[in-house]
């Protein structure tokens, strides 16, 4: 399969009073047709500001953004914001965390669905309405000719994500990019979410990007995953390899911090610090002032250069300086994937 | 072990906002919920956003007034208490709150935060105001020397511990901790919990813990209260909840959960259809029955009540 979306070198940068945060530094990933790409992160990884960048989203006043972003061989750093406009929707959506505030309070949910297609497509007005309801029909939304009146206030979170997956649908995008589509819904309503963006990408061969901090989420919707820290990529791999065997001191004790329900912990291993600020980082690898693991690299090494993305198995790569020899005696797999 | 707490039918009703021209309609959050909780004991109440799990837990607070009811608190009924005869029990019974950048007042240093609880109460702690509140800062995993310092200049999770502080420091018995975790990055998660079962050790505390994420209340409490719409349908302890669940709704939330280890996919899922109905007009009979896969004729005309099945009290006519 070829790749749809390739990310070289994204750097963000935003100016403000105190100096320049940093918010994604050097991140790289590729996305293949139809696959679907998991990014995991604490707040302030820069997870939600790389869509954002992929989007085109960022004001020029604010925000610095280099590198490249190659969407189906096309450029969109460097992409006019008219560019940008035909491409967003037809491209590329997105769907955001809040529901509520992504959709207009004032108009009714089917013409928001509406404008979307007809800002793209030479149709009449009711041929948008038509389309409309057939996407609020293939979202699961029950009387969609009836509902299609209805303002958003008047749904449920859950049905106005599924007004949200509809809107960012309509024209067909290859990509779709979901942050955090369902950390404020609850957990069934969480599961029938998930299941229709599933659903979906089966359907249209959609390329989905999903960005959460939930590892569950994660393992139950994404081929491959990206775990960032403080703006990098530290572990890139499949699902499986990443979670079961993780080879980043950060992604072990992420999954190691985790509850979960198969597991009965008297004492929840916790990475002890914050994360770091981003005004000024470390000349070395950000996660340095909270590894545990860190006097296993001689020379001080992890506390003045930045360790390269390595490749520890085929396709699975971590941004450490621990080899594997030392890897496999300090890394202890996350509880859970070791009892059966 | 004596019960520290034991809530009997307790009921909340909102009025809801009328419309011109519309009767007020009552939003039934809490209907009739019994439980007890023992000393020292950490009990979870889990349930979905609306089934009425932070207002039970704001009544046994004393921050709403129940509309029907008792809250035994030692042994005393304290639902009809007002304002002054708690005054001597509000020590005893503590809150943590959710979002920890709301709980503390910005314009107040934290040294004032922590100490308020003695100030409103008149208590000089014997070793001085400014120490003790130090002791608190360093009890909590705090520096003391940021005593002077304001709330925005902390992280999410110092500013929960802030919280906390302020939650123990008239040695209560009973906290409620209304969501603690669930603004918290994971990692800070696994702190703060920690810190929590550390101090219900060293200070025996009760805990009423609300949260939503199952997995969390799976390995913090010891007993287990699931909560459907303003009812009680589960309660039992833990380990029972968690491996042999009997309520339908209880087998559907933890399935529902996503599981971290891909390796260990759900073979198959319940998926529970739409979404849970309105409290102002909460179905007949069981009120689950709107979602249920083993509804039948007897579910829409008689509730359920809470009875012994297996290990556990359930409300359900056709428990698994």
């Amino acid at each position: 399969m070829s790749t749809f979306l390739e990310v070289r070198d994204l750097k963000v940068d935003f100016p403000v009073e105190d100096g320049v945060v940093h918010a994604v530094n050097g991140l790289s990933f590729k996305l293949e047709q139809g696959k679907s790409l998991g990014i995991v992160g604490e707040s302030g990884s820069g997870k939600s500001v790389t869509s954002l960048a992929i989007m085109g989203l960022l004001k020029e006043s604010s925000a610095i953004v280099s590198g490249e972003i190659l969407l189906d061989g096309q450029d969109l750093v460097a992409a006019s914001e008219s560019d940008m406009r035909k491409l967003r929707g037809t491209k590329a959506s997105m769907i955001f965390q809040d529901s509520l505030a992504a959709l207009h309070p004032y108009f009714r949910v089917g013409k928001q669905i509406a404008e979307v297609y007809k800002s793209h497509n030479k149709v009449s007005k009711a041929d948008a309405k038509k389309r409309a309801i057939e996407m609020l029909d293939l979202v699961g939304i029950p009387q969609p000719d009836k509902r299609f009146n209805d303002y958003p206030h008047q749904f449920s979170g859950g049905m106005r994500q599924r007004v949200m997956i509809a809107m960012a649908l309509s024209c067909n995008p290859k990509l779709l990019i979901a942050d955090e589509p369902t950390t404020a819904l609850d957990v069934t309503v969480q599961a029938q979410i998930l299941e229709l963006l599933k659903s979906i990408q089966k359907q249209f061969g959609t390329s989905v990007i999903l960005i959460t901090h939930d590892l569950g989420v994660i393992s139950e919707f994404a081929d491959d995953v990206l775990v960032m820290y403080a703006g990098r990529a530290v572990e890139t791999g499949s699902v499986v390899d990443v979670l079961t065997k993780p080879q980043h001191p950060y992604s072990w004790g992420l999954l190691s911090s985790i509850p979960t329900l198969e597991t009965t912990i008297n004492k929840f291993h916790s990475i002890s610090g914050t994360p770091p600020s981003m005004l000024n980082l470390a000349s070395g690898c950000a996660f340095e002032p909270r590894c545990e693991f860190k006097s296993s690299v001689p020379g001080g090494k992890c506390a003045s250069n930045i360790p390269d993305l390595i490749e520890t198995s085929p396709n699975h790569q971590s941004r450490c300086y621990l080899d594997t020899a030392q890897r496999a005696n300090l890394l202890t797999p996350p509880e859970f994937s070791v009892q059966k | 072990m004596s019960n520290i707490l034991e809530v009997k039918n307790l009921t909340k009703e909102f009025k809801s906002s009328s419309r011109i021209g519309e009767a007020k309609s009552l939003v039934k959050a809490v209907s009739g919920i019994s439980f007890e909780l023992k000393e020292g004991e950490s009990l979870g109440l889990v349930g979905e956003s609306g089934c009425g799990k932070s207002t039970t837990g704001r009544m046994i607070a004393k921050l709403l007034d129940p509309t029907d009811g008792q809250i035994f608190f030692n042994g005393q009924d304290i639902s009809k208490f007002s304002e002054k005869q708690m005054k001597p029990i509000r020590g005893d019974i503590q809150m943590i709150f959710q979002d920890p950048f709301s709980a503390l007042n910005p314009r107040q240093t934290v040294g004032s935060i922590i100490g308020m609880p003695f100030t409103v109460n008149k208590i000089v702690p014997k070793q001085g105001l400014k120490t003790k509140v130090q002791e608190l800062l360093e009890l909590v995993g705090l520096n003391p020397e940021h005593y002077n310092r304001f709330p925005h200049e902390f992280s999410g999770g110092q500013r929960q511990r802030i919280g906390i502080a302020r939650a123990i420091a008239l040695n209560p018995k009973l906290i409620v901790c209304d969501e603690p975790v669930s603004a918290l990055d994971v990692s800070i998660q696994a702190q703060i919990l920690n810190l929590l079962n550390d101090l219900r050790k060293e200070l025996n505390l009760s805990l009423v813990f609300i949260a939503h994420d199952l997995a969390v209340v799976r390995n913090f409490c010891d007993r287990v209260a699931v909560m459907y719409l303003g009812k009680l349908v589960e309660v039992s302890s833990a380990d029972e909840i968690f491996n042999h669940a009997h309520h339908p709704y209880t087998k559907a939330l933890l399935s529902a959960v996503p599981a971290v280890n891909p390796l260990n996919k759900k073979s198959e899922r319940i998926h529970l259809s739409g979404d849970v109905p309105s409290p102002i007009d909460p179905p007949s009979g069981c009120r689950f029955r709107t979602r249920c896969w083993k509804a039948q004729e007897v579910c829409a005309t008689t509730p359920p009540a809470l009875l012994q099945v297996g290990k556990s009290s359930v409300a359900c006519h056709f428990p698994e």
